[in-house]
């Protein structure tokens, strides 16, 4: 018969003190740490994606378009299309990913498999459940950001230089933590089974990708249709990603616009979603 | 044993005083208190709707509460939730392990939570998978699992930190009853060494073989409390005769059964004659030449000290 005094009481437990503040400190993390033992089992077909997506759009528009770009107007903000577009899609893509890692499966935390109700019976709260959710899909987003850098630089694409167009990878992530913390704050208020996530993907996503100075420079749109990119994620990362990559010029202060947009909707994201999730799980 | 936390053995673990949680207009727990001291084993007895589920998560914080004061281990719940969670295990209705993880990942991941190192949790995995029976399953995912396994891997997932109070929502929902039994000796073992558990059941039997006091809770409220013999004793009769005349007859022969009980409940299927002696009641309503078609005695239980307080029985 199994020692139960063990199993209750072995002595090898810290005081409830003392795993509390463990969790306060570090709560988010082991959230994170699940969140990638998750992620273990389908890494590799995400891997397959990761990989797959950049060389097809590279190839597609960077190397297919680019070839008809070049030999009709010569080039793009003075740079061959390929240099020109490649940063904008490492940007696009992975801001677009945030749309399957930060919509069901937050529905699934809340209401389908109940996932996040495991750890909320634990010292670990549900704010810090918000954010290690969040820091988990941008741990996936360095790798993908990671491999379609590497590609570019395969495809030479970065003129300024490997080390310093290496640059996109910090900014990718920025960008779809700025759109990706919003998405997950407002897919935490939805109740029902989430139909508003294809309106979002048509109406809000795909617009990003095509109006946001990706294929063409935001200039090359009428004025009043400007608006689209600056309120988009991926036209401040996109501009950021180019200097980094083939040194495109812009004034100084709007740089640190791009910065600052960035940085001000992941802390609303994020200070938004931890409330959320707060509300919803304590009710 | 080791010496564990603030806790000082024999005071109260928990304390709720006119605990209240109300939705829209719904006042789901109704002003409940009660009491619950170290090493007790504690029910919450009612049926669909109560209010059980719903006390037992303002005890653990996970649910804010509307009124009333609450204090487990001398903490408000609701001010110091990860203290609070870390005196607990909670076993909830609805399971809700990760399916696509295996049963030993369950185990560690959820100890992570409480910031157990994987030096502990690596031996201790083993062991709750011992404890749960399911060795043989330990590298499957739990999406292979029965709906009875998954529950006993809830229960085990509940234990990882060696917790002082152990709260348990119809822990053997699911269960076959062999494997209730097995549970229900288990959990006594584990209120020998110490553990404080408070469990919800509408399963009498269950309350009955393993709360050491209980309260019987209607509508957000609670309608009686005490140890179940005590509550038989209070509320009902010694023995119960259960006689079915056949749906028609049932209302005929009431008249006739009057004189012969304490008191009489009569059900759609069939009518209980409340008396000490069951057997000299069974002899006098046959002797009445009544003849009723199934006839039963049984000592009475908490069924009928629920059905005597609400008028309603509890398993339907
Ligand atoms: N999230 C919620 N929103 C609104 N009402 C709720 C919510 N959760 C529970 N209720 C209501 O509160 C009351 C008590 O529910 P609770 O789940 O505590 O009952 P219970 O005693 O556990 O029942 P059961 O035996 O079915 O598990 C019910 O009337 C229920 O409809
Ligand atoms: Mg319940």
């Amino acid at each position: 018969m199994q020692d139960l005094q063990r199993l209750a009481a072995s002595g090898r437990v810290p005081a409830p003190e003392v795993m509390a503040a463990r969790a306060r400190r570090w709560g988010w993390w082991y959230y994170v740490e699940y969140w990638l033992r998750t992620a273990k089992a389908w890494f590799q077909s995400i891997l397959i994606y990761m990989v797959g997506e950049p060389l097809l759009y590279l190839v597609a528009l960077g190397v297919g378009l680019g070839t008809l770009v070049d030999n009709g107007v010569g080039t793009v903000d003075g740079v061959p299309y390929l240099v020109f577009v490649a940063p904008a899609l490492l940007i696009s893509t992975v801001v677009m990913s945030t749309g399957g890692e930060l919509t069901y499966p937050v529905m699934a935390g809340f209401k389908w498999d109940r996932l996040y109700y495991g750890p909320h019976a634990t010292p670990v709260t549900p704010a810090q459940i918000a954010t290690g959710h969040l820091i988990g899909v941008l741990i996936r987003f360095v790798v993908q950001s990671l491999i379609f850098w590497a590609i570019m630089v395969a495809f030479d694409a970065v003129p300024r230089g490997v080390l310093v167009s290496a640059l996109v990878i910090p900014i990718g992530v920025l960008s779809a933590a700025a759109f990706g913390a919003l998405l997950q704050a407002y897919a935490s208020t939805l109740q029902d089974e989430g139909y508003q996530f294809a309106f979002v993907q048509r109406f809000v996503i795909m617009p990003m990708f095509l109006f946001a100075g990706t294929f063409f420079p935001l200039s090359a749109m009428p004025v009043y249709l400007h608006w689209v990119g600056w309120i988009s994620p991926v036209w401040h990362g996109t501009q950021l990603a180019r200097q980094v990559t083939y040194g495109a010029v812009e004034p100084a202060w709007l740089t640190v616009v791009h910065v600052l947009f960035l940085l001000a909707l992941t802390v609303v994201g994020v200070l938004w979603a931890r409330r959320s999730y707060t509300r919803r799980m304590g009710s | 044993m080791p010496p564990v936390t603030s806790v000082v053995p024999g005071d109260p673990i928990v304390v709720a005083e006119d605990l209240t949680k109300v939705y829209g207009d719904n006042r789901a727990v109704d002003g409940i208190s009660f009491s619950i001291s170290q090493g007790e084993s504690f029910g919450l007895l009612g049926p669909n709707g109560a209010g059980k589920s719903t006390t037992m998560r303002m005890i653990g914080g996970t649910l804010t509460r509307t009124g009333g004061t609450m204090r487990v281990a001398g903490l408000d719940p609701a001010e110091r939730g990860p203290e609070v969670r870390a005196h607990l295990g909670v076993v909830p209705q609805q399971d809700n392990l990760d399916e696509e993880l295996t049963v030993r990942d369950n185990l560690i991941v959820y100890g992570r939570y409480f910031g157990l190192p994987h030096s502990y949790l690596r031996t201790k995995a083993d062991e709750l998978i011992e404890f749960a029976q399911l060795t043989e399953k330990a590298k499957a995912k739990t999406t292979a699992l029965s709906g009875g396994m998954k529950r006993r891997l809830t229960i085990a997932r509940a234990l990882v930190n060696e917790p002082k109070l152990l709260l348990l929502d119809e822990p053997t929902t699911g269960l076959d009853p062999q494997a209730r039994h097995v549970l229900w000796d288990r959990l006594f073992r584990l209120k020998e060494v110490g553990v404080t558990l408070v469990v919800t059941t509408h399963f009498m039997d269950e309350a009955e073989q393993l709360c050491d006091r209980l309260i019987v809770i209607d509508h957000g409220r609670i309608m009686a409390e005490g140890s179940p013999r005590a509550l038989i004793r209070e509320h009902s009769t010694r023995e119960v005769v259960e006689v079915r005349f056949g749906a028609q007859r049932n209302a005929a022969v009431v008249d006739q059964l009057e004189d012969v009980a304490t008191r009489l409940e009569v059900l759609p299927d069939r009518i209980l004659v409340y008396t000490d002696d069951g057997e000299a009641a069974l002899e006098e309503i046959t002797g009445r030449g009544l003849n009723p078609i199934t006839s039963l005695v049984r000592r009475s239980s908490l069924e009928d000290v629920f059905l005597r307080l609400t008028g309603r029985t509890l398993v339907d």
